[in-house]
Formats: C-alpha cells, structure tokens, sequence
C-alpha cells in the first residue's frame, strides 16, 4: 500500500545560517494507522509535524501527502483540507463566540452549502460528544471541552489526517482522557489517521506505532513495547518510561528476569503474581 | 510548629449573580513549617483559589488565615509584607517575564523588597545559580530563552525574595520529562537548603508522589483528605472516584493485593516499589 504521508531525505533549517532542526529524515505514515512521536523539547517534532500540511516547506528532500508534493503551491488548500492541525493551547485555536460557529468557521470559507455545512457541524459536535454545548460560549467551557470543539473544527472538513501538537499538555487529567477518547473513536470508527506527538508516555503506550525523535533525526519506530523497553536509550534521551515499565527494569537489575516489554498495569500485576505466587 | 493555618474558610465568585459559585467552602488547615505538600484535586476543584489566599490576593469572603499565628487580615497595610513572606509562582509563569534582561527580571522582587544593591545582587547571582541559569545568561534578554528556560527564570524570580512559604501552582505544565525533573529537583533542592515550606500543585501523580511528604486533596471545593503521602495513596479507591488518578504502579500493587497476595498497601514509588517486592520474595523463601 502507497504511504498516505511520507517524508523523503528531509532537511530543514529556519534560516540559512541556522542549524539543520531535521536532518536526512525519512518516514513514512499509512492510511489508518495512530502514531505517537516523542522527543524532548527541541528534538523537531512539532517542526515535523507543520511539515504535514505545508506550513513549513522543506529546505531539502520531500514531503508528499496522498501523493502530492507539499511545495505544490497550487495544491496547498487540498493538503490542508486532507491534513488537519491541533495545537496545544486551546485558547488560541477558537476564533468565535459560539462552538456551533467556530465548527462552521473553516467550512464557511471553503464554500460549502450551508444546509451541508449544517449537517458537517452537528455531526462533527457528535463525533467529539460537544452536541450539547453547540450554543455555549467557548470561554464557558472546560480546556478538554475547548481542545474537543477545535478537534470538531478539524473533523468537519473530512481530514484523511490528523496531526496533533501535544493536544493534552494544558489540560488536566479528565480532560486528557476526554481528548484521548475521542481521537481513538475518530481513528477506529472513522478511519482518520493520527499522528500525536505528546510528552505522556502512558498516551504512547496506547498507540500502535511510537516514534523517538532526536537531534532532528528518528531514533526509533516501533511498537510501544519494543520502544520503551529500551528505558536506559529512552532516559539517554530526555524520556520516560511508563512506571510499570521502570520497575521491570529496576528489578531485572536486582537479577531478576521478567519480560522487558510489559508497559501496561495488566502485563506487570500478571507478571508480579506468577513471580509472587 | 505551625506557619500556615486556615480556619472556616470561604470564597464565593460573582456573589449575588445567577453565576455565583462557591470555590473555597470551610476550609481548615494547619500546615507545618518547613513540610513540602503536594496539593491535587481536578480542575474547578478550588485549588487555585486556595493558594491566592495564602499569600493575601484573595480576601476570604469568611474566615480567618493566620501565617506564624498571626491573622494577615488583621492589618490590611501589613499585606504586602505577607506577600514577601509567602512567594506565589503561577501557571505559566513565563507570561509574566517584562523585564529587559534575565538579570533584572530576577531582581525585581527583592529590589521591591527595599534590599540593598549588594544583596539584591547575591540573591539573584545565588537563585540563579540554583535554577541553572548560567551566569553569561543574565545579561540577555528573557525573551530569547527556550520555554524550560524562561519558566525557571520566572521561579528564580520568586525564589530570590526567600519566602518563607514558596507556592508553585503547575511549575511543570507542558515541559517534557527532562525539564519537569530538572525543575522539580531545582524545587527540592531549594526547599533542602532554604528550609522553607514548599506547596506544590500539580495534576501529576507520579510527581506529587515522588517529591512531597504530605498531600492535600481537594474536591468540590473542600478539602478532601489532608494526610501523609503514604495515608493518602492507601485511599486510592476513593481518590479515583473522585476523577482523579493514581500513580500506576498503586493499580498494580492493588491488583496484587486482590489477588490474594498480602503485600504492602502504601506503595506509591517505584523505587519503595522495587524493595517491597525484593523483601516480599526473601520471606516467602523464592530469592537468597
């Protein structure tokens, strides 16, 4: 199958002078697939990530999107109609005094009919369980509940792709699991291809892909627990590890052999009982 | 001995409005010096309405809060002193950077202060030493700093002025793991050495768990449980059906427990994890 995303030999640098913040990167995303990118603050992730829809342009190599070269000027709006942003700060993502509207705000530019437009919005509000709020004010409302009315924005111009910028990092835990709940009804049920890039590693270890990044470079690409099983190259860079995953580590130290790749709450109790029992 | 008590206290918002809403509801605390307290309950919980009290920006709709015995609205010119005494960090303290270098940034708590040239300069050489912000970063602009390093030039900010009682609401919020460390282990360090009491909220578990000694939970607007780290975490059912979360490696060891296994039941570190389960094999004879 043809990678729906793929970056080929990508370099890129925010000036001429500057230091290279991606360097030879190559990656490629399929259709469907919820992939988490981790890296500590500066390693390129989120330069990366504006790639995905032609904010930024590469400086060397390429990026094509469903087939489709980014630096195509004429075909920028299908890149972004395809591939859909989500940035941290809610705040700054909601431009107006009504959710029903700011959900309406992109389809309304597009041109799309209104009967259509409101059919898109009441679904979207649905997809993300803001229905009930499509009156409310946004400045009503909760961070998880903002950050899913900018996801419904998204999801009402039909994105193939959603690229998400640490969507969790300013909310609180009920509204982290909100969000992620409803990015893995929009990957499962809709098909939408995620990619997440976050700093909680237990969202990662939900994903079926993980990426590391480094230095502008992937340092791994793998499934969560082929990744974090390797807590000492995680730590070596600026990572962690889910709990569960360090006292595996912590107690295989002391001589013990149990599996590296437990990363879930389930794996370890099993694996501490048949040791225990 | 005690530095920070409440007692009965209350705060409404938009009192007499129809979005009148009780934030703070008789609340009754006595904090010892010197102790560091995790503070955590979900959002709207009224945390961060709790805190602005302590160091005099809210006036208590009712109540009383004494700092060192003694009640801080009982002379309202006295205010400002409380807040030199009690050091408050906000959420993303790197919006209230203003000042032209990083040096003069830190220097404008204790210069307001009334301190001295001479020691002004000491406490903001020191602090910043202590947050890691080396010394040929003084003379540059704040603004051409990473996020991680203008958060803790906002800290150091605080820090300089020495409180008594240092308040940090969220000083981690969307660092990644390394700059959450580095900053919590620059909190610790300061509480260690200053001997200072430090408050601490936060949303992570794993955080509050590893650094404090005692937590307070809030919920609803009241304070939930007020206990040593380890007291709190052996509530952890209740704690989750209050929507907040726990560290995983509790689940696991509650999971175990369920099982049938008679192992510890305030085991909230990895590391206190690791030796429960090492001695637990040593009784039962499985490990020499």
């Amino acid at each position: 199958m043809e990678a729906f995303a793929k970056a080929e030999k990508l370099d890129f640098r925010y000036s001429d002078d500057d230091r290279l913040v991606l360097s030879g990167l190559d990656i490629s995303f399929e259709e469907g697939e919820f992939t988490a990118v981790l890296g500590h603050n500066g390693c390129g992730k989120s330069t990366l990530a504006k790639h995905m829809n032609a904010i930024l342009l590469p400086s060397g190599g390429a990026v094509y999107i469903d087939g489709i070269d980014t630096k195509d000027e004429d075909k920028i709006f299908d890149i972004r109609q395809k591939v859909g942003m989500v940035f941290q700060n809610p705040d700054n993502q909601i431009v107006a005094s009504i959710v029903e509207e700011d959900v309406a705000f992109a389809l309304e530019n597009l041109g799309v009919e209104p009967s259509e437009i409101r059919r898109r919005v009441d679904e979207a509000l649905k997809a993300v369980n803001m229905y009930e709020y499509r009156n409310h004010a946004p400045h009503q409302l909760s961070g998880g509940q903002k950050q899913r009315v900018a996801i419904a924005g998204i999801i009402a111009m039909r994105p193939k792709c959603i690229v998400m910028d640490e969507p969790t990092a300013m909310l609180d835990p009920v509204g982290r699991k909100e969000v992620m709940a409803t990015v893995k009804r929009l990957n499962e049920e809709y098909g939408i291809t995620i990619i997440l890039i976050t700093h909680y590693m237990e969202e990662a270890a939900k994903c079926r892909r993980v990426i590391v990044m480094d230095k502008g470079k992937i340092l791994l690409d793998d499934t969560p627990s082929e990744v974090f099983s390797q807590v000492e190259l995680m730590k070596s860079v600026g990572l962690d590890v889910p709990q569960v995953t360090e006292l595996v580590y912590e107690l295989n130290k002391s001589g013990l052999k149990l599996d590296t790749h437990i990363i879930t709450e389930e794996e370890c109790a099993d694996a501490l009982i048949e040791l225990l029992s | 001995m005690t530095i920070l008590k409440t007692e009965n206290l209350n705060y409404v918002y938009s009192q007499g409005t129809p979005f009148e809403k009780t934030a703070v509801r008789n609340v009754n605390l006595e904090i010892e010096k010197g102790e560091f307290v995790g503070i955590i309950g979900h959002t709207g919980s009224g945390k961060s309405t709790l805190i602005q009290h302590f160091n005099g920006l809210l006036r208590p709709f009712s109540g009383k809060i004494y700092l060192d015995g003694k009640d801080i609205w009982a002379d309202k010119s006295q205010i400002r002193q409380v807040r030199f005494r009690v050091g408050l960090v906000f959420q993303y303290p790197e919006y209230q950077i203003f000042e032209e270098t990083v040096y003069r940034d830190i220097a404008f708590g204790p210069k307001n202060m009334g301190l001295s040239e001479q020691e002004t300069d000491r406490r903001v050489r020191a602090t910043a030493e202590r947050v890691g912000i080396p010394s040929d970063m003084l003379e540059k602009s704040p603004f051409e700093l990473s996020g991680g390093e203008k958060r803790r030039v906002a800290i150091a900010g605080v820090m300089a002025m020495e409180p008594e009682i240092l308040i940090l609401d969220e000083p981690t919020a969307g660092l990644d793991p390394k700059g959450r460390e580095l900053i919590l282990n620059q909190i610790k360090e300061y509480h260690k050495t200053m001997g200072c009491t430090v408050l601490l909220v936060s949303h992570s578990m794993e955080d509050v768990a590893r650094y404090a000694s005692k937590l307070l939970v809030m919920n609803r607007a009241e304070v939930f449980c007020f206990d040593s780290t380890a007291e709190v975490f052996r509530r952890s059912a209740e704690i989750e059906k209050i929507g907040l979360s726990v560290p995983q490696i509790i689940r696991v060891f509650n999971i175990l427990r369920e099982k049938g296994i008679d192992i510890a039941d305030d085991v909230y570190t990895v590391k206190y994890a690791k030796e429960k389960i090492l001695e637990y094999m040593k009784s039962g004879g499985k490990l020499q």
